[in-house]
């Protein structure tokens, strides 16, 4: 069933982190295998910050097969001394869980190639990079993943989240959500729903030198708009395209550094309610997770199918 | 019992696209006595007093405690009970048999007020996906707008939304009466059976796909006609039913009905026929 939500101020930052985890916790019941946060953060800009796992959470109802932590640290040393060769400039590394780190690193060069080399290393994966985009997934529900990250107080101007059941594929932080937006810094992706042509999709997408990581359909999603967006589509003409260049029922989804955007299939089989003011706009697949942040009454509405809209920060 | 054979009611309702089957056999059978005051309750109902009114807070509740205090309150014989911070609580104000005015302040989540018979219901919020599911009698007012599902598969009653509905409304509708001030998604009236949709705005894609029978209208513009949905002529009949009607229901009274689009279903896709099964065995 799964549960996404979302927000965007618009014109000032709040305490994104907090409010996701509200929103996402709100959903749980439509999802209690794992838990993603994509929060923009209030970062200098400056650097580029890299969150990558080693391993997987092998507890909570892991699908994972257990490894020896002592291969996390050797796989941690070989990304090092890979960044090292690539010429990135490590200005800060944070040790979150035994198997999952954040750098903040000065890099010039191209994204693309840079991932490609750090991810040849095995058992390696690059959550996320960008220069505003903290990327957060892990098993548990969205308090237990909060505050294992220390995510409650992170300030930011928009942020999109998933509440995830495991249906398509394992219980393990490689699929869940959200996805980023291989090669593209600062783009991510949550979804809600069951996409038919996955592997369709994905043998075109390949060929065409896209990555994905796990066998979750979703990917399918952030690689496919990673794809338009790199032979020159804006990010809207990308979701546009989706429409039909996806077969299935689906609701997702995505964010990039000053914007948040919906999309919703034809058939409209996948719910979205949504809320629209002046400098918040709150989304959510049901009603409560947005009265879990917006107490008062307030309008909201379902958006129509095929509707794609945009908001800027 | 009127003989819906011959009977002047059976033309008019025919010509709105009602009730096109012929009843015979059981289904004119008198199954009860209605002098008989006992046979107008469910088992479990009460007798309430409208003028007895009381407020409840549901905040700090969940939909089945929410639920179980309606009920405890009717059994008080509580008439009208107000319901404050619903706060978009799913499966509130569910399987009320009973008359009674139920007031929400505030908006309802998924399946609110679905399997009731008989109460007047007004909700001055939003409502989420399958509202109102197989209502058998009474009447619900949204003030604002529905999810998806909107009314599916009701049996009776008047089902009013103000603002706008999302996809899939009066899906296997029955019978009853769908009502919506804005606009409408994709597949309206999927599959409905009977009863009546009056949309006054525009309406999505597939409009009334595989419908059996009833009637649609529509007051705006028509994304695109489903699978076996026709338009057909308006009469004079539904003029007057729809004026009543939106009056009635506090709803676009000074709407132009010239604008309506009337949809009935064109029956290529039927795939049953009239009779009960008895009655078909003794055909054969």
């Amino acid at each position: 069933m799964c549960g996404i939500a979302g927000l965007i101020h618009r014109g000032k930052s709040s305490n994104v982190g907090s409010e996701l985890q509200l929103m996402l916790q709100a959903l749980k019941h439509r999802g209690p295998d794992s838990t993603g946060y994509a929060l923009y953060a209030e970062n200098d800009g400056k650097n580029f910050i890299m969150r990558f796992k080693v391993g997987e959470n092998v507890g909570e109802g892991s699908t994972s097969v257990n490894e020896d932590a002592s291969v996390y640290d050797e796989r941690k040393k070989l990304v090092d001394q890979m960044l090292k060769e690539l010429g990135a400039n490590i200005v800060k590394d944070e040790k979150l869980t035994p198997y999952s780190y954040r750098y903040e690193m000065q890099f010039d060069k191209d994204l693309m190639e840079f991932s490609k080399k750090i991810e040849s290393i095995n058992g390696v994966e690059i959550l996320s990079i960008g220069k505003s985009l903290e990327l957060i997934k892990d098993l548990g529900d969205a308090a237990a993943v909060s505050e294992r990250y220390g995510l409650g107080d992170v300030k930011g101007t928009h942020a999109i989240g998933h509440a995830r059941m495991a249906t398509e594929s394992g219980v393990d932080i490689k699929s869940a959500h959200p996805f980023w937006g291989y090669p593209f810094s600062d783009v991510s992706v949550v979804h809600n729903g069951q996409l038919t042509n996955y592997w369709n999709n994905r043998r075109v997408l390949e060929n065409k030198g896209m990555r994905f990581m796990s066998e979750c359909d979703s990917e399918l999603i952030a690689v496919y708009l990673a794809e338009k967006m790199r032979n020159g589509a804006t990010l809207e003409e990308g979701m546009k395209d989706s429409l039909t260049g996806l077969d299935g029922v689906f609701t997702y989804f995505v964010a990039t550094k000053d914007s948040l955007g919906m999309a919703k299939d034809t058939m409209a089989a996948k719910p979205l309610v949504l809320y629209e003011s002046d400098d918040l706009v709150a989304m959510g697949s049901e009603e409560i997770a947005i009265r879990s942040i917006l107490p008062q009454e307030i309008d909201t509405y379902d958006p129509f199918d095929g509707e794609v809209k945009v908001w800027r920060i | 019992m009127a003989n819906l054979k011959t009977s002047e009611k059976k033309t008019k309702a025919q010509s709105m696209g009602l009730h096109t089957e012929v009843l015979t056999g059981k289904t004119q059978q008198k199954f009860f006595n209605p002098d008989e005051a006992e046979n107008f309750y469910y088992w479990g109902t009460y007798d309430v007093d409208f003028n007895k009114r009381i407020d409840l807070d549901v905040m700090d509740l969940d939909c089945k405690e929410a639920n179980r205090k309606i009920d405890d309150l009717m059994s008080q014989g509580y008439g009208t009970i107000v319901i404050k911070n619903p706060q978009g609580k799913h499966s509130l104000g569910v399987g009320i048999l009973n008359k009674l005015n139920l007031i929400f302040e505030g908006s309802l989540g998924y399946f609110g007020v679905g399997s009731i018979d008989g109460p007047t219901v007004r909700i001055n919020g939003r409502v989420g996906w399958s509202c109102a599911e197989n209502m058998m009698a009474g009447k619900v007012v949204i003030e604002k707008n529905a999810g998806s599902c909107f009314g599916a598969a009701i049996r009776g009653g008047d089902l009013i939304c103000k603002g706008s509905v999302g996809a899939r409304t009066g899906i296997d509708q029955k019978g009853g009466t769908i009502i919506i001030g804005g606009d409408a998604g994709a597949f309206t009236g999927f599959m409905m059976q009977r009863g009546r949709i009056i949309i006054l705005g525009d309406v999505g894609i597939n409009l009334g796909d595989s419908m059996y029978d009833g009637t649609i209208y529509v007051g705006g513009k028509i994304g695109s006609f489903g699978s076996d949905a026709v338009e057909s002529p308006m009469t004079k009949s539904d003029m007057d039913w729809l004026k009543r009607k939106l009056k009635v229901a506090e709803i676009g009274e000074n709407f132009d009905l010239s604008k309506m689009t009337k949809v009935v279903a064109g029956k290529k896709l039927w795939n049953y026929d009239a009779l009960e099964p008895t009655e078909k065995k003794g055909a054969i």
